[in-house]
């Protein structure tokens, strides 16, 4: 049998006490099972991580978020244009497509180190890492919104003799946003992983640095902040995506 | 009277002219201007196929067809025909009145002749006057279908195309809109083809029905539909001449499909 639909005060509500319990239990439970804190800190050491050195924390999320965002911006506008050129040459599409899907297949992991020999050890590096993580979920699902018009749409548009351009922006462009949004949603977190990764490998500055250095050093509690502030912002910017979807795409 | 179409030993096929698998062959058909044809015909047997040749959204792998005394290509370029496919064909991303607008905002700069924005004045005639600032998702099957027609007729179309508009409609929408199509027809004079399963329907809405059969597509049944109806194509749909006629048609189909 169905289970009656939640009210909308406990659909609210509900998230947030399981939220809660989980909190109570992290903080009084694993302490008793006997947990120790250089493996699992209680929320309110993290939480005082965010008290006593919240400055480290602001100057290290600094760099992740620049390189985020830009290799997000950068990686979504390339895999949108190359999209755009795939889709209306099916010859470029037949010889380099199956290059960009080589590509994808190599891990990030392998191919970070390479990236960092190329472009050095500044924020570019970074800032390539998280593009390219980010290019091609988002060039998968643009060639597919991009050619997923009926043929009764392309026929419409035949019979008014739009031109090519037209056919774009009036047909095969609003048709792509909704498939563009969903990997721009998928993006907004695998572009801090980049930069995160990015950090990792080679760097002294950034949340990534931050992890590293806390995790050699036994700082767990600063460790999990790093990791609360990450996830934070993936958060941030997911639902920055979000609210630009919910603007654009009214149907 | 001159006519709006022309068709000579059409031949219409897929698969190009070396192994072309014929849809419709050695066609010939006239259709006087200004008059309501109905197309009736079993599955696969051309009849949208013989609406796309028409629209120059197919080419005929051999035979002549004239279109309003031109080809099908200079016809469409002219924008002198409308085409209402079986699913309206929204843009669920416009409103009803942008997508009754979209002949104004796409193919205009190859074409001489001005559109004037008659989507109020269309609107109205469609009884969606309220509706305009409704999203296609917002509206029922009948409502869409109403947008298609009235962004059909936004360019004042000489001849519309209608491959089965009515299909996916309800008994009472359909014979509603069916009603509204006629009273557009008498007002506007434009000739128009209409393609459908229902027999009922060719009857009441065609001055003259054809009935095509299968494997491959050609006449196989025309029939003059006036005797059987008063002036300006009107008729109740239980007269028992129509009745008749619709028996008669309904024989020819069986014996095509």
């Amino acid at each position: 049998m169905r289970q009656a639909p939640l009210s909308p005060q406990m659909t609210i509500a509900l998230p947030v006490l399981g939220a809660a319990s989980i909190l109570l239990a992290w903080q009084y439970l694993l302490p008793l099972l006997g947990v120790p804190a250089y493996i699992v800190p209680t929320p309110t050491a993290i939480f005082g991580v965010f008290q006593k050195n919240f400055s480290l924390l602001i100057d290290n999320l600094r760099p992740t978020l620049i390189e985020a965002l830009a290799g997000f911006v950068i990686g979504n506008l390339a895999a949108v244009l190359l999209a755009v050129l795939f889709v209306h040459s099916r010859v470029l599409q037949a010889a380099y497509f199956p290059i960009v899907l080589f590509f994808n297949t190599i891990p990030i992991l392998a191919l970070s180190p390479i990236i960092i020999l190329i472009f050095g050890l500044g924020m570019t590096p970074k800032i390539v890492i998280a593009a390219v993580i980010c290019f091609f979920p988002t060039l998968v699902n643009m060639i597919r919104g991009l050619d997923s018009a009926s043929d009764n749409e392309h026929e419409l548009f035949r019979v008014l003799s739009a031109t090519r351009s037209e056919i774009f922006w009036s047909l095969r462009l609003p048709r792509a946003l909704p498939m563009l949004f969903s990997s721009l949603r998928i993006a907004s977190a695998t572009a801090v992983i980049g930069a995160i990764v990015g950090e990792w490998i080679g760097s002294d500055k950034g949340l990534g640095a931050l992890i590293i250095q806390a995790t050699f050093n036994y700082q767990s509690d600063r460790l999990y902040a790093a990791i609360v502030l990450s996830s934070s912002l993936s958060i941030a910017l997911f639902c920055l995506v979000v609210l630009i979807e919910r603007r654009i795409i009214k149907y | 009277m001159p006519s709006a179409i022309e068709a000579r030993r059409l031949d219409v096929g897929y698969g190009g002219r070396q192994t072309p698998v014929k849809v419709l062959a050695g066609l010939d058909l006239t259709v006087a201007a200004g008059s309501f044809l109905s197309i009736l015909g079993p599955s696969g047997c051309g009849k949208s196929t013989l609406l796309r040749v028409v629209a120059d959204l197919l080419d005929p792998l051999g035979g002549t067809i004239s279109v309003l005394g031109a080809t099908p290509h200079t016809v469409r370029s002219r924008r002198d025909v409308g085409f209402v496919f079986q699913d309206a064909t929204l843009l669920p991303w416009r409103t009803v009145r942008d997508n009754v607008r979209l002949p104004l905002g796409v193919g205009q700069g190859r074409l001489t002749r001005k559109i004037e924005d008659r989507s109020a004045e269309l609107l109205e005639l469609m009884g969606l006057g309220g509706l305009s600032e409704r999203l296609p998702h917002q509206l029922s099957g009948g409502q869409r279908q109403r947008v298609a027609i009235a962004r059909a007729l936004l360019g004042e179309p000489k001849l519309l195309l209608m491959d089965e508009p009515f299909g996916a409609l309800d008994e009472i929408t359909r014979d509603r809109l069916n009603d509204e199509l006629l009273a557009l027809w008498r007002r506007a004079g434009t000739t128009i083809l209409f393609v459908t399963h229902s027999i009922a329907e060719a009857a009441y809405l065609g001055e003259r029905v054809i009935v095509l059969a299968a494997n491959p597509g050609r006449v196989v049944k025309d029939l003059d539909m006036r005797p059987f109806k008063q002036e300006g194509n009107r008729c109740k749909r239980e007269d028992p001449a129509i009745v008749a006629a619709m028996a008669d048609l309904r024989m020819a189909l069986e014996r095509a499909s």
